[in-house]
């Protein structure tokens, strides 16, 4: 049995794990992850980026069929398009596998020791890790837990046959006939809109009374309207029950009580994720927990000292980027260095048709807090750029106090709107008032204008509306 | 290969838990049967924990400092061997470095009986960090956007790093944003910032941990103030004749004689006055609400050791003439600073005498030896013109600084008491007359 030390020992190499470990590498720490699949972890191997692909994919087929429809108002037309799902999941491969290349050398040029297989905790400070060649004891003064999460399973529809989680469905060999997607928020509409796309007859069954239950109705009404167009079928307030016997669909419990079946050949059940938290010896460091996940303070440590967790085994919002930025955080703590959680906004995105932004505090959120704002919004349908791209619906919405107009939230709906997002984000976490935004110069014609427009009406002084 | 679980011992006298104080082995070592493995300190004593067996060290029970509660393991080996197994090891006292908070000897002790034992439930106490909010990080993508000070990334970890609490800045920006400038003005302002280029503020900060001897003397204090109201009584003595008699006596002794310091003189005192007033010579048990006086005078003797404040005790300083007292005092001080007092060394006291020589200052306000009741503290010696009726004369006067527990001593007692000791080192033949 070998054995090794460390300063440092990051128990996976997700978003969280791997960007912690390489800022720890950079400062000089001596430095260990352990990975059992691949690098990257849900992220890049199975979640935001293999997603992504996929989308863009669907998005790039829809388009080409709207203007083989000949309906298309750009004049453009063309015959019947073909697809090959096959050969975009190849390509999807390529660009997963380019990117966990990419962070294995920049893990390796941190100076950080890969150590591929199995982690478990013998105590708060030694982890065995079950590798290819043996058992590999590692020794280390600070540990790391950034495990991730797991896809939920639902009671009486275990992942199995024609049962599917989102990593199976991004890996399918071909366009499944029929689709049910058990869960309309993000992952479920996201990947129920790519195989709608793709030319899969979609059902989407929901058991909240409307989709994306996180985000407020004024947002995923532009969503709703496309679903609809898209010929996607949403049953809302519905419950999945199990597989019929001959396991070709799925009996739904509807909202007023009766059941139907829907005939299908494949079922994504994306209802959520749950921490990562088994297997790996949780139970042998008796850790604080805050619900499902491990308990944290604003530096993420844990109760045992020494001991720090980060990314979705810490808790919501289970966002890549929020891992990413612990993973930072408590490397630069382990180098001495004063660090907190501080950050003034998480955004978040769906990219649904069209994209939801969500960054800081919505009106709703600022209203349980008993803060007194102004909002408003501004429709895409009056900014140029919109038109020319010839999808104009959603706006951009400001959530800011109001007395002193200090921006708390922007959230925004359209095509091509997460890339906003940065802006949204930039605003808030610098501090920005409504007349930052109105007073900053935003480039014609884009889309990012809508932002300024939205201060500008917020502040009561519209321009363009 | 086995494994074999070595659990804190039984290391007497009811104690349920010892503290955990070195370590003499790391994991990977190998150990002989002997081979010390660890010391833990109980209120009583450091004990010495030894290997039952040869071994490896695989696993460490505890970090120093920790409590461990006895039975609890405290160290597996790898061992030569089919069978896992597990043993107490059996405790080696080592010479005890605590000035032990000791139980009044009259009161009755109370052993803990087995099951008492057994209720502790044999767990390391985990040292947690201290943690500034249980849960503060946002668990969603909201935030308090009414509380938290408006600050731009950068400034907020310029803030950080200098320690800065962001809540005490006022903010000139829009919205009240602090700004870098907002930084600077507060920096300006604030004394821990140089405002010289060569002297540089430091911001590190050093977490040493406060664990054996250390621990123990801020238990100890701790006690005694919290649950002794103290009166401490400052009077001048002029020990000028005494001084000159100390002299002659030092000029004459024999070679095998030890130099007598001041101690011994006011040990002497101290006898005396006690026997006036027998009840500063004693153990209050304010639980049980009883003052137990001792006939025998034990005077601890406060030391500094390098491993911090000892109270290493002069027995029976009632039978004790000076040279007597010197001699042991020399011997105890002795001992103490090497690490190789016994228990018998440093328990048992009835009153308390500190005294730091020529560091001894003007005034000082001395914490009483708990559950003492009285603590005689010695200021320096200094040449003072003093009033003789007619003019001022160069006199040696020192100041005794003494603290009594209000409880238990009126004001009127420990004047009277101290009033003893002056008129006993003022004129120093009645010291032996009183003998």
């Amino acid at each position: 049995m070998r054995e090794i030390s460390c300063k440092l020992l990051v128990i996976g190499a997700g978003p969280g794990g791997y960007v912690c470990a390489i800022r720890a590498g950079q400062l000089g720490i001596d430095t260990v992850v352990v990975e059992a699949n691949k690098l990257g972890g849900t992220c890049l191997n199975i979640g935001c980026i293999p997603s992504k692909a996929l989308i863009h994919a669907a998005d790039e087929f829809e388009r080409v069929t709207h203007f083989a429809s000949g309906k298309s108002p750009l004049g453009i037309s063309l015959g019947t398009p073909q697809f090959d799902l096959a050969r975009t999941m190849q390509w999807k491969d390529g660009i997963v596998g380019r990117l966990s290349g990419g962070v294995s050398g920049l893990l390796k040029k941190a100076s950080v020791k890969i150590v591929e297989g199995w982690a478990r905790f013998l105590d708060g400070k030694t982890v065995e890790v079950e590798t290819e060649i043996g058992r590999q004891i590692v020794r280390s003064e600070h540990v790391v837990i950034a495990t991730g999460s797991h896809a939920v399973e639902l009671p009486g529809l275990p992942f199995g046959g024609p049962v599917i989680s989102s990593t199976e469905a991004l890996s399918l060999k071909a366009v499944p006939h029929n689709l049910v997607v058990v869960g309309a928020g993000y992952i479920g509409l996201e990947l129920g809109t790519a195989f709608a796309k793709l030319g899969a007859a979609v059902t989407v069954i929901e058991a909240l009374p409307r989709i994306l239950p996180q985000y407020d109705a004024e947002l995923t009404r532009p969503v709703s309207e496309r679903l609809h167009e898209l010929g996607i079928t949403v049953l809302t307030g519905a419950r999945a029950k199990e597989l019929t016997q001959a396991k070709d669909g799925l009996i739904v419990e509807q909202s007023d009580g009766s059941l139907m079946t829907i005939e299908t050949d494949r079922i994504l059940v994306a209802i959520g994720h749950k921490p990562a938290t088994e297997g790996w010896g949780l139970e042998e460091i008796d850790l604080d927990m805050d619900g499902p996940f491990i308990d944290i303070d604003d530096r993420c440590r844990t109760s045992m000292r020494g001991v720090y967790a980060i990314g979705d085994v810490t808790g919501e919002p289970m966002l890549a980027h929020r891992a990413s930025a612990q993973g930072e955080m408590v490397a630069d703590i382990v180098a001495g260095k004063r660090r907190a959680w501080d950050r003034a906004c998480i955004p978040a995105i769906c990219f649904t048709d069209p994209e939801v932004v969500i960054a800081g505090l919505t009106p709703e959120d600022a209203k349980a807090a008993n803060i007194e704002i102004v909002t408003d919004a501004f429709p895409l349908r009056a900014n140029g750029r919109a038109m020319t791209l010839a999808s104009d619906s959603g706006f951009v919405r400001m959530v800011a106090r109001a007395d002193n107009h200090l921006l708390l939230g922007i959230q925004g709906v359209g095509v091509g709107i997460s890339e906003l997002s940065a802006a949204f984000s930039l605003a808030i976490e610098m501090g920005a008032r409504l007349e930052d935004v109105a007073g900053t110069i935003f480039a014609h014609p884009t889309l990012s204008e809508g932002m300024l427009d939205a201060a500008l009406k917020t502040l009561g002084q519209p321009i363009h509306i | 290969m086995a494994e074999h679980v070595i659990r804190l011992p039984d290391v007497g006298e009811g104690i349920a838990e010892a503290e955990l104080v070195e370590w003499q082995v790391k994991v990977g070592d190998l150990v002989r049967a002997d081979t010390t493995l660890a010391a833990v300190m109980t209120d009583k004593a450091t004990v010495e924990i030894p290997s039952p067996m040869d071994g490896e060290i695989i696993w460490l029970g505890a970090e120093i400092g920790d409590k461990v509660a006895v039975g609890s393991d405290l160290v597996r080996l790898k061992v030569a061997g089919e069978k896992d197994s597990a043993s107490t090891a059996q405790p080696q006292a080592r010479a005890a470095l605590a000035d032990a908070p000791r139980a009044a000897p009259a009161t009755k002790t109370h052993p803990t009986t087995d099951a008492e034992q057994r209720s502790a439930r044999p767990v390391i106490s985990p040292r947690q960090a201290p943690r500034t909010a249980p849960s503060a990080t946002p668990r969603s993508g909201a935030f308090a956007g009414a509380v938290r000070p408006v600050a731009s990334p950068a400034v907020r970890l310029r803030a950080r790093e200098a320690g800065f609490d962001l809540r005490q800045i006022p903010g000139t920006g829009p919205a009240g944003r602090i700004t870098h400038e907002d930084l600077d003005a507060f920096a300006a302002r604030d004394p821990r910032v140089a405002r010289s280029q060569t002297l540089q503020p430091k911001s590190a900060v050093e977490d040493v941990k406060v664990i054996g001897l250390r621990r123990r003397i801020a238990e100890q204090m701790a006690t005694a103030h919290a649950r002794i109201p103290h009166i401490t009584y400052v009077e001048e003595v002029d020990v000028t004749a005494l001084e000159d008699l100390r002299e002659s006596l030092n000029r004459r002794k024999r070679k095998e004689q030890p130099r007598l310091t001041l101690l011994p003189f006011l040990m002497r005192a101290m006898v005396s006055a006690v026997a006036k007033q027998p009840r500063l010579n004693a153990l209050y048990d304010d639980e049980a609400g009883v003052i137990h006086q001792h006939a025998g005078v034990h005077i601890g003797v406060a030391t500094q050791t390098p491993t911090g404040l000892l109270v290493p005790v002069v027995r029976h300083v009632e039978a004790l003439n000076l040279w007597d007292c010197a001699a042991e005092i020399a011997r105890l001080a002795e001992t103490a600073r090497t690490g190789s007092a016994t228990r018998e060394d440093l328990s048992g006291s009835t009153i308390t005498l500190t005294s730091l020589g020529a560091m001894g200052g003007v005034v000082s306000t001395p914490i009483i030896n708990h559950p003492e009741v009285a603590i005689v503290g010695v200021n320096k010696i200094m040449m003072r013109p003093v009033w003789n009726g007619s003019g001022f004369v160069p006199r040696k006067m020192m100041n005794l600084s003494s603290s009594f527990d209000h409880r238990v001593i009126d004001g009127w007692d420990a004047a009277t008491f101290v009033q003893d000791i002056k008129a006993l080192l003022e004129t120093p033949a009645l010291i032996f007359a009183s003998d």
